[in-house]
């Protein structure tokens, strides 16, 4: 492999028949590749996780991630756009499902597509990328520290996000689940009900809770980040996807 | 964490963003993860008027200690106020 890879901003069909910004990275020395919808975090379609779209494709995987905020504030800079969407309470579930349902049909429409396609998401969308593999027939489904999937936002916060552990045996391939011991959103007993959850549910899991890290290690530049955890959580999703999409 | 916390009061003022003076309308308050500012959570408060788009927020991140002293500061200003100024606003 030579690491070689394409990528650009497209505009995606989405829920609704929206068109919604996205940037798709493609590997160019694969002639057939597994494919990840990549949801990102709370603070919008930043910089941060096109370097990981395209992390995703210099190791042979298509990566497209949806602006999840491109109908709040078309255009505008990652952090305007998230400022808009919070104010406006946030991306409705049904919308997100129906974008990932458009992601993963533009992925599979790509010439050098094997068919598989997996999500993954960080913070907010990691809550998204469980729901999206209750609802989305996912090959594989990553959920990087995402909150309020097992409880309710506290009910005082306007911004209300409902609990989707209840759709758990609706669960459409393995799950890997990359948490810090250090974070309260999840915190380590939700984790441990999430557990349970998918135990009863006789679904097929992983899940590694990292000591030494708390939520956001993913996100470099950032004082959250741990480069020792995320480098070897970065290893687990590489073999994980191995297992189930490549 | 994103806390998901949002608060948000609606304003009458005037504020100045990356185009210049702008009349504004709305504010949104919360904790969560900064932008700019290099810690892992702080307060947050958008500045805006929603019908001129995204692009003309004014956005403050603040530690939590410099969020409660700008906060009585505030108040304690308004507080000196000379009686009848502040209903002439």
């Amino acid at each position: 492999m030579t690491h070689d890879l394409i990528a650009t901003t497209i505009t995606l069909t989405a829920h609704g028949g929206d068109e919604i910004e996205a940037y798709l990275a493609q590997p160019t020395d694969v002639e057939r590749a597994g494919s990840i919808v990549v949801i990102h975090h709370m603070p919008g379609y930043d910089e941060e996780t096109k370097e990981i779209c395209r992390t995703f494709a210099a190791n042979g995987y298509h990566a497209l991630m949806p602006n999840l905020y491109s109908r709040e504030a078309p255009g505008a800079s990652p952090d305007d756009a998230a400022a808009v969407a919070r104010a406006q309470g946030g991306v409705p579930d049904e919308r997100l499902v129906g974008d990932v349902e458009a992601a993963m049909r533009r992925l599979t429409s790509l010439a050098t597509s094997n068919g598989k396609v997996a999500s993954i998401g960080y913070c907010s969308g990691g809550r998204q990328s469980f729901l999206a593999g209750c609802r989305l027939p996912l090959d594989a489904v990553i959920d990087c520290y995402g909150a309020f999937v097992t409880a309710d936002s506290p009910p005082e916060r306007p911004f209300k996000m409902k609990a989707v552990v209840g759709e758990a045996d609706k669960l459409s391939g393995p799950l890997l689940g990359l948490f810090g011991a250090d974070d309260q959103f999840p915190s380590p007993e939700q984790v441990e009900e999430l557990r349970a959850a998918l135990t009863a549910a006789g679904k097929e899991f992983e899940f590694h809770v990292y000591e030494g890290a708390g939520h956001a290690f993913f996100w470099v530049e950032r004082p959250s980040y741990r480069p020792e955890t995320a480098k070897e959580a970065w290893g687990e999703i590489f073999a994980f996807l191995a297992r189930t999409i490549a | 964490m994103c806390t998901y916390q949002t608060d948000k009061v609606t304003l009458r003022g005037s504020a100045k963003a990356r185009s210049g003076w702008m009349k504004i309308t709305d504010a949104t308050v919360y904790y969560d993860h900064p932008v700019h500012f290099p810690a892992g959570h702080a307060l947050l408060i958008d500045v805006c008027d929603p019908t001129k788009g995204p692009e003309t927020r004014v956005a403050l991140e603040l530690d939590a200690a410099s969020a409660r002293r700008l906060a009585e500061s505030i108040l304690r200003t308004l507080e000196l106020v000379p009686e009848g100024l502040l209903e002439a606003s």
